[in-house]
């Protein structure tokens, strides 16, 4: 590591992320090390960082978070941390999710916080047959009509457009990508990629969007470093049935009927697939939710660089050297 | 055709073994000259697949040359590139009319495009066909699914009647029902040539002397027809396509889009008349 000066410490803008255990978080980290001074926050555990990131472990919900901000200049905050709904149980996500966010952003307003990017989902757009393909962001959000699973990531959402519009000081991004996947991603989609046997309903494989991780890190860090605030669809121009890639990753299929619509979430109830097949999720399995990301490739000049073949190819390599 | 051995019967999987026997070569090469850009899969947003597109040309091939004998003129109208939306009359009682006409743009000697066409909403929740249709190229009639088709430079199958054309009893055959004025609207706003087209025949493939309403209601669907024949009959088919249409994106109100309906319902009306005077024989 090259050595500082204090002179040009003090210019290096503070940046402080949450959820830094996960693995995109880490990708972010460590394109930020260096030329930014970083503070890693996770819920989770204290995360092992290089020298000189300081590292908490703290609930963004609760009283000792805001320490971080009296002993630190922040200049601009990644929200990457959320708690997925196969992690807690409804009431203590909720906290976590929605009541953090408040409570990130009212620390932000109160601090003087100069930029904040929060990472949403395509989820809040909710699987519905009567969805239309390439939906932009200004289609309604539906997915708390169909879950109470994804209130969260809803309401999260419009806290944010809330400060967006009262707190114009703040700089606020929301990035809604699609399904991101590759090494060390714990979300739905992966673990259920990594499986080898992996459901599937019977004569349903709506289409999908797959980004690597390595790719959302890219388009994190141009978004926070472009400073455009809006809210974004992030997704490739590129598409694929959900069975076609659940083969593609070196998986077998298992069908399971899917009609009458009750039952798939029954069965995955009564077999404890929370965490790689939730009853709440059983539609996205069912049909697409197409999002349009162009506004973001246009407004920050990005592009994905890995292709679904590459993305694929990971869990397929996985399995091959797998137990 | 051979038998794979019982060493083999792993390595066998039906699904590829059928395709090999479908598609030709001529099909895999009309497919690949499609004036489309889809993804590394074959796919594009709306669930085109062209595997699914291949396998639907070789099937209804036989349809359409053996089955209804097919017969189009005026094909030159269709643009070979860019965009545009292609408007007909709706009749006999299952989209048979659509799928003739899809096929005969993507055989069409001047420009083959993959046409797409716009379904009902409950076609999305019923297992197989809901894909099925995705993937030969049909999505949800929903506006933003239609704007953002013509901006990508596709090809789409409207039938403004929807399914008060397709669901008529055969007493009302050959009469045009009202159409919406949607497809006007997108037209102006996408700059779209329309090009209208008259289909003789289809209201002979699958007469019906009414619907059972309370029934439909109870099952979601549309209308359920009182049908004689439960299969369609081997009608002759005229497709008639007419010189396209373009408006201006000037209409002031809603009356003066009436107006250009009506123009085109006039046109498709024509093209009908067409047709229906030069049969000779229905079956």
């Amino acid at each position: 590591m090259a050595i500082v000066t204090p002179a040009k410490k003090q210019k290096l803008r503070t940046v402080l992320i949450t959820g830094a255990a996960g693995s995109l978080a880490k990708r972010v980290i460590a394109r930020l090390h260096g030329r930014y001074k970083v503070i890693a926050v996770d819920f989770r555990r204290k995360v092992e960082t290089d020298a000189g990131i300081p590292s908490y472990k703290v609930e963004i919900h609760k009283r000792g978070f805001e320490d971080i901000f009296r002993e630190h200049k922040i200049d601009a905050v990644l929200h990457l941390g959320r708690i997925f709904a196969h992690e807690s149980d409804r009431s203590r996500r909720y906290n976590a999710n929605v009541l953090g966010t408040k409570r990130l952003l009212e620390l932000c307003t109160k601090y003087g916080v100069g930029q904040v990017l929060i990472h949403s989902t395509y989820m809040v757009y909710g699987a519905s047959p009567y969805n239309p393909a390439l939906l932009d962001e200004d289609h309604p959000l539906k997915a708390s009509e169909a879950t109470h699973d994804l209130v969260d990531a809803v309401e999260v959402e419009s806290l944010a457009n809330i400060f967006l519009w009262k707190h114009p000081e703040l700089n606020i991004t929301i990035l809604r990508p699609c399904n991101v996947l590759g090494p060390g991603v714990r979300n739905t989609m992966s673990v259920l990629l990594s499986r080898r046997l992996v459901p599937v309903l019977i004569g349903f494989s709506p289409m999908m969007q797959f980004l690597h991780v390595d790719d959302m890190a890219e388009a994190l860090v141009m978004a926070f470093e472009q400073n455009r605030p809006g809210i974004y669809n992030v997704a490739p121009d590129d598409y694929v049935a959900y069975q076609l890639a659940v083969e593609e990753s070196g998986c077998r299929r298992l069908p399971i009927p899917s009609i009458p619509p009750a039952l798939p979430r029954l069965w995955s109830r009564a077999l404890n697939w929370n965490a790689f097949f939730p009853p709440y999720m059983v539609n996205f399995f069912k049909y697409p939710v197409i999002i349009d990301g162009r506004l973001f490739r246009q407004t920050f000049g990005w592009a994905p660089r890995r292709s679904f073949n590459d993305i694929f190819g990971y869990y397929r390599r996985q399995k091959a050297v797998g137990p | 055709m051979k038998l794979p051995g019982l060493g083999r019967l792993s390595e066998f999987n039906p699904r590829d073994a059928l395709m090999r026997r479908l598609v030709t070569p001529e099909i895999d090469a009309l497919v690949a000259g499609l004036p489309k850009r889809t993804g590394s899969y074959g796919y594009d947003a709306w669930g085109y697949d062209e595997r699914r597109v291949k396998v639907g040309i070789a099937v209804t091939k036989w349809l359409y040359e053996r089955y209804f004998r097919v017969v189009a003129h005026g094909l030159e109208n269709v643009p070979p590139t860019g965009r545009a939306l292609i408007v007909g009359n709706h009749s006999g009682q299952l989209p048979m009319d659509g799928v003739l006409l899809g096929y005969a743009l993507l055989t069409n000697p001047y420009g083959a495009r993959a046409a797409r066409a716009m379904i009902e909403r409950f076609f999305p929740t019923v297992p197989f066909l809901g894909n099925l249709l995705n993937g030969l190229g049909a999505v949800i009639g929903d506006p933003l699914n239609c704007a953002k088709m013509l901006d990508a430079e596709e090809t789409i199958i409207v039938f403004p009647e929807g399914v008060r054309g397709s669901g008529k009893p055969y007493s009302k055959r050959y009469q045009l029902q009202r159409f919406g004025n949607g497809f006007v609207h997108l037209a102006m706003a996408h700059d779209t040539p329309i090009i209208p087209v008259g289909i003789v025949g289809c209201e002979e493939t699958m007469p019906s002397l009414g619907s059972i309403d309370p029934l439909a209601k109870l099952l979601g669907i549309p209308y359920v027809p009182i049908v004689p024949a439960l299969f369609p009959l081997p009608a002759r088919v005229v497709l008639n396509f007419g010189e396209p249409i373009r408006f201006a994106n000037d209409a002031r109100d809603e009356t003066e889009v009436a107006a250009r309906v009506e123009t085109v319902k006039d046109a498709i009306r024509d093209l009908v008349d067409k047709g229906l005077s030069e049969r000779t024989r229905v079956f």
